[in-house]
């Protein structure tokens, strides 16, 4: 049987992974502590002397 | 729909240039400059993998099913100029730029053919998913959604899986030296390709000017994430942390568990997403995806909206991607691009499990999508990558 449902399109599915997105960065704004933007690292790690602190998907 | 009634591009493309601006200048404000490049460089990678229809998942399917190597081919050379750069930077800056090194264990290989075996049945990668979701692909917005659940779930586990057994970490660096272990990580590279070649159907052997442009392009992206973020692309931790952080909003307690209460990971829970080295590219993937697919004179049709069996099938095999990821310490990005790129054995022993997945399950695809009651192109990579 066919569906009558509409399907959004492919704009609108974006726009709305990109609500989500928008969304978790709201939901995250609240729970996480503020950006110090005195505490921002130096724009390149290369050359900067500082481990990086970053996480990364190889980490136990 | 003809030339009169489509809607005229510029202002589109206009406003898609301002978004994307906006959304740097954006990170840049609230978490300054490295922010705003890691967030500028996910922007290209989700530009190049879309706009040029570079990908992982459909070359290694076209390798098996029909013999088709070009997107392989043009894989092996994306990591091959990535590692070029990479493992004299890693040796020159050893305090401040890390490889992609994880072990090799029982739980690291079984994950992986799971995640090979998992990507083939709906066509979706680590990268391919976000991608495909900010490219307006609804059952890839689903796959996302599982995804960033079982990356999450995958956390809460990986203490007990890597407890069933795993080597130290090996690098080819560490095994050969820092020079021998390029030229055996290129080597390496160049006798996969030469086998591609071989096995590969006459007129199916060399990538077009376009997969050879999008290849030059990943591997230096890739290079500049490695100089800007000091560290290797990667897609699932971020996508993890994403989970822990809905979790917590939720009311979980995600600091008790091992490895979130882990100095690096507690601290990643507790600062922003905006400071997050995977998470800012991540999302720069997937705007970077949507700016592409609108940029567009005509973004193409929406995929099959499938089955209410098939689209829990697609959630659930989200979910498994995303578990069998984490506990293989890294997808197709961080473990088989990132990993061989910078001298990881596992990213070798990741790239040979999840081939065999693959190679398994497509056979078992058809069947499976029929117990799914699914078409093929009604899955995240229903508009297949070449």
């Amino acid at each position: 049987m066919m569906s009558i449902v509409p399907r959004p399109g492919r704009t609108a599915t974006g726009l709305l992974t990109l609500a989500l997105v928008a969304l978790l960065l709201l939901l995250d704004a609240r729970q996480s502590i503020p950006i110090n933007p005195h505490a921002a690292p130096s724009p390149v790690a290369l050359g900067s002397g500082q481990a990086p602190a970053g996480a990364h998907c190889t980490q136990r | 729909m003809t030339a009169a009634a489509r809607p005229p591009v510029r202002p589109i493309r206009s406003a898609l240039s301002v978004f994307s601006l906006a959304v740097v200048v954006f990170t840049f404000a609230l978490a300054g400059p490295r922010a705003a490049l890691l967030m500028l460089i996910g922007l290209g990678f989700g530009l190049v993998l879309e706009g040029l229809r570079f990908g992982f998942t459909g070359p290694w399917r076209r390798m098996i099913q029909v013999r088709d190597g070009r997107g392989l081919l043009a894989q092996f050379m994306a990591i091959g100029l990535c590692a070029l750069i990479a493992f004299p930077l890693l040796a020159a800056s050893p305090d401040e730029l890390y490889g992609a090194h994880a072990p090799v264990g029982i739980a690291m290989l079984g994950a992986a053919f799971v995640f090979g075996a998992t990507m083939q049945i709906v066509l979706g990668c680590g990268s391919g998913v976000l991608v495909n979701a900010g490219s307006g692909n609804l059952m890839a917005l689903l796959a996302l959604l599982g995804f960033i659940a079982g990356s999450f779930l995958g956390t809460l586990h990986l203490e007990w899986w890597t407890g069933l057994g795993s080597l130290p970490v090996y690098t080819l660096q560490g095994s050969f030296g820092e020079r021998a272990g390029l030229w055996v990580t290129l080597a390496g590279l160049t006798g996969l390709a030469a086998l591609v070649v071989r096995l590969s159907t006459p007129g199916q052997r060399l990538p077009s000017p376009r997969l050879l442009l999008a290849a030059s392009l990943v591997a230096a992206l890739a290079i500049l994430n490695l100089v800007v973020a000091g560290q290797s692309w990667g897609i699932v931790y971020g996508l993890g942390l994403w989970g822990a952080k809905a979790g917590q909003a939720a009311g979980m307690d995600v600091l008790a568990n091992t490895f979130w209460l882990a100095p690096d990971h507690a601290e990643r829970l507790q600062q922003s997403l905006l400071t997050d080295v995977t998470s800012l590219t991540n999302i720069g993937i997937i705007i970077g995806a949507f700016v592409a697919m609108r940029w567009r004179r005509d973004p193409g049709p929406q995929v099959p909206r499938g089955s209410a069996p098939g689209r829990l099938g697609i959630l659930l095999s989200g979910v498994i991607l995303g578990y069998s990821a984490r506990i293989a310490f890294g997808c197709n990005v961080g473990a088989y691009f990132s990993g061989i790129a910078t001298g990881s054995f596992h990213g070798w022993v990741w790239f040979a499990a999840a081939f065999a997945g693959s190679a398994l399950a497509l056979q078992a695809r058809p069947r499976v999508l029929q117990w799914l009651s699914l078409s093929a192109a009604a899955t995240p990579g229903g508009r297949v990558r070449t």
